[in-house]
């Protein structure tokens, strides 16, 4: 039953797709190959490839205080976001309120928002509480940002929950806490496996933000930027495909346990 | 009457001192507080910093409309940055429309049990800062870069000088922001419902009238949305210009940093920022107030 126009447009829409994707990864895989390179400069074709970025990378100690400072503030920013997103989802999706509607679309303004602009305006305001910014403002940053987007994304989860499975055990004598570890919860599972994944992620790539109010501590990507503007080095690139090497990895471990937790609840 | 008794023994429940609070309200009370801390006192500092005297630190008081005198001054070019930014979120917005439609038409209807794959591959980039991959760009375009030492090794004079051009920071801005437009695209269509198609199919619809009247205004919440996030975060782009633009076009992002920054000028960055900001916050609000999310994320 296809016509061939039909068979045309399909063709053409794999095609384009797969040309967008080959442009989306285009500059990482460039970036790879920058720091693969040996010498200072990077020349193409690559004459002579050497990992001697990749150890002068991984033994400097500037670079592990940053990746200190990186990880610390996105497994804090994980842990907030979740418990702060995983009420604010219920509230989201789950009861009927009277605010409801306007909580959902405050909820959205942070992630409409350009985040450069969000960033110097938290700068000033903790500049008026009298907060020295550091790593600890930039947890604070990053929240603002990633609880709405973490909210979101639990608050999927909770639509497709049925919630006379609470009222159910609520009937049955349950009290609030043991159905909410009980009931809620376990239904929940995915969705805050996700938003988790999406917090730590979100946070340890994220640039705008840190810039402004990290103060004098740096992250991965702050550090990375402030030697594209002055100085660079080949552990440019080459610290930039580690940190998204280990997103990847984190990505694709976690989407399995995501996986395996989905198909746990449809087993049960 | 189990009904009645049961409602009346959860009203008790949630008043232990007498005070009624939903669960609802009461769920959402941590991140209203820090929205409110985190965002809103933000933004209203930075309200107040523009009503301050000119480079000066005295926000709260003092009041006076210098900032903006200053800008609106017929003198000043700040009014190209707005200018540009706002010309590159439209471009971004109406060039990211055509590119991620097809895309996310085959997210939904043509890649069947490759969707879920190709998704990821769409979202992964987000994860990895837009300065690491916008650099890559860099690297791919300048002189003996990939592109050029490519096209030397070819057999050709070496590649054409597109970095560090207003086009480049375009591109960098279609490339950065593609996500964005792609997944609520995604949503918007994934709400046209199938029957719906085939119907007006059936009735003997052409195609184009098919797309015309029917998936495009179905699928229009979602497409809304991704326009308004893509045109927020291009108007407020900075690290596009900065990387591939080498400083060939200024937005209006970078005067507020350099006021904030190296100027020491406070209350003008400030009155841009506010500017932006009331640009922005009253475009999003008039589109998210004709949106209902309940339908587009999925309540049944």
């Amino acid at each position: 039953m296809e016509t061939r126009a039909q068979i045309r447009t399909r063709f053409a829409i794999r095609v384009w797709t797969a040309f967008v994707l080959l442009l989306v990864y285009l500059p990482i895989l460039c970036g790879a190959l920058a720091g693969l390179t040996k010498g200072r400069y990077f020349v193409f074709p690559v004459k002579v490839f050497s990992g001697e970025w990749w150890e002068k990378t991984l033994s400097s100690l500037e670079i592990q205080t940053l990746v200190h400072n990186s990880l610390l503030i996105a497994v804090i920013v994980t842990l907030v976001s979740v418990l702060f997103a995983f009420f604010g989802a219920l509230a989201f999706a789950r009861y009927e309120w009277k605010g409801r509607k306007l909580y959902q679309k405050i909820i959205l303004l942070p992630i409409f928002f350009p985040q450069p602009v969000l960033g110097l305006a938290l700068l000033l305001w903790f500049n008026a509480l009298g907060i020295n910014p550091s790593w600890m403002t930039a947890v604070i940053a990053h929240l603002v940002w990633i609880v709405p987007v973490v909210t979101l994304v639990i608050a999927i989860q909770v639509y497709g929950f049925d919630p006379t499975l609470e009222e159910a055990a609520r009937d049955l004598g349950a009290s609030r806490w043991f159905i909410l570890r009980e009931v809620t919860l376990p239904i929940l599972w995915p969705g805050i496996w996700s938003g988790a994944l999406f917090a730590f992620l979100l946070s340890w790539g994220n640039f705008p933000l840190s810039l402004y109010t990290a103060g004098v501590d740096s992250t991965i990507p702050k550090w990375l930027y402030s030697k594209m503007v002055a100085g660079y080095t080949p552990m440019v690139p080459a610290l930039g495909t580690m940190s998204t090497l280990s997103a990847a990895a984190l990505l694709l471990g976690g989407g399995l346990i995501g996986m395996l937790l989905r198909r746990r609840r449809a087993e049960a | 009457m189990a009904v009645a008794i049961e409602h009346q023994s959860q009203t008790v429940d949630t008043s232990p001192k007498g005070i009624q609070v939903s669960p609802g309200l009461r769920a959402s009370g941590p991140v209203v507080v820090l929205l409110g801390l985190g965002f809103l006192a933000p933004l209203l500092t930075v309200a107040a910093y523009a009503f301050a005297t000119p480079k000066s630190f005295d926000a709260f008081r003092s009041f006076t409309l210098a900032n903006f005198a200053v800008i609106f001054d017929p003198a000043n070019t700040v009014w190209t940055s707005f200018a540009w930014s706002i010309a590159y979120a439209v471009a971004t917005v109406v060039l990211l429309a055509i590119i991620a439609y097809p895309i996310a038409y085959g997210l939904h209807r043509l890649f069947g049990k490759w969707a879920g794959f190709v998704s990821v591959l769409f979202v992964f980039p987000l994860f990895v800062s837009e300065n690491v991959r916008l650099y890559g760009w860099v690297l791919f375009f300048i002189k003996n870069g990939v592109l050029d030492g490519a096209l030397k090794a070819l057999g050709f004079s070496g590649g054409p000088e597109l970095l560090y051009t207003p086009g480049a920071i375009l591109f960098g801005m279609l490339y950065v922001y593609l996500p964005f437009m792609l997944f609520p695209m995604t949503l918007g269509i994934a709400m046209v419902p199938k029957d719906l198609i085939d119907a007006a199919r059936d009735l003997g619809a052409g195609r184009f009238m098919i797309w015309r009247e029917v998936e495009l205004p179905l699928a229009m919440p979602g497409i809304l949305i991704g326009m308004l996030l893509t045109f927020v975060l291009g108007a407020g782009a900075i690290a596009e210009s900065k990387i591939l633009g080498g400083q060939s076009v200024i937005t209006i992002a970078q005067d507020i940093e350099v006021a904030f920054t190296y100027a020491q000028n406070w209350p003008l960055g400030s009155a841009l920022a506010l500017i932006l900001v009331v640009i922005v916050s009253g475009l999003a609000l008039t589109v998210l107030s004709k949106l209902d999310l309940d339908r587009i994320l999925g309540r049944r």
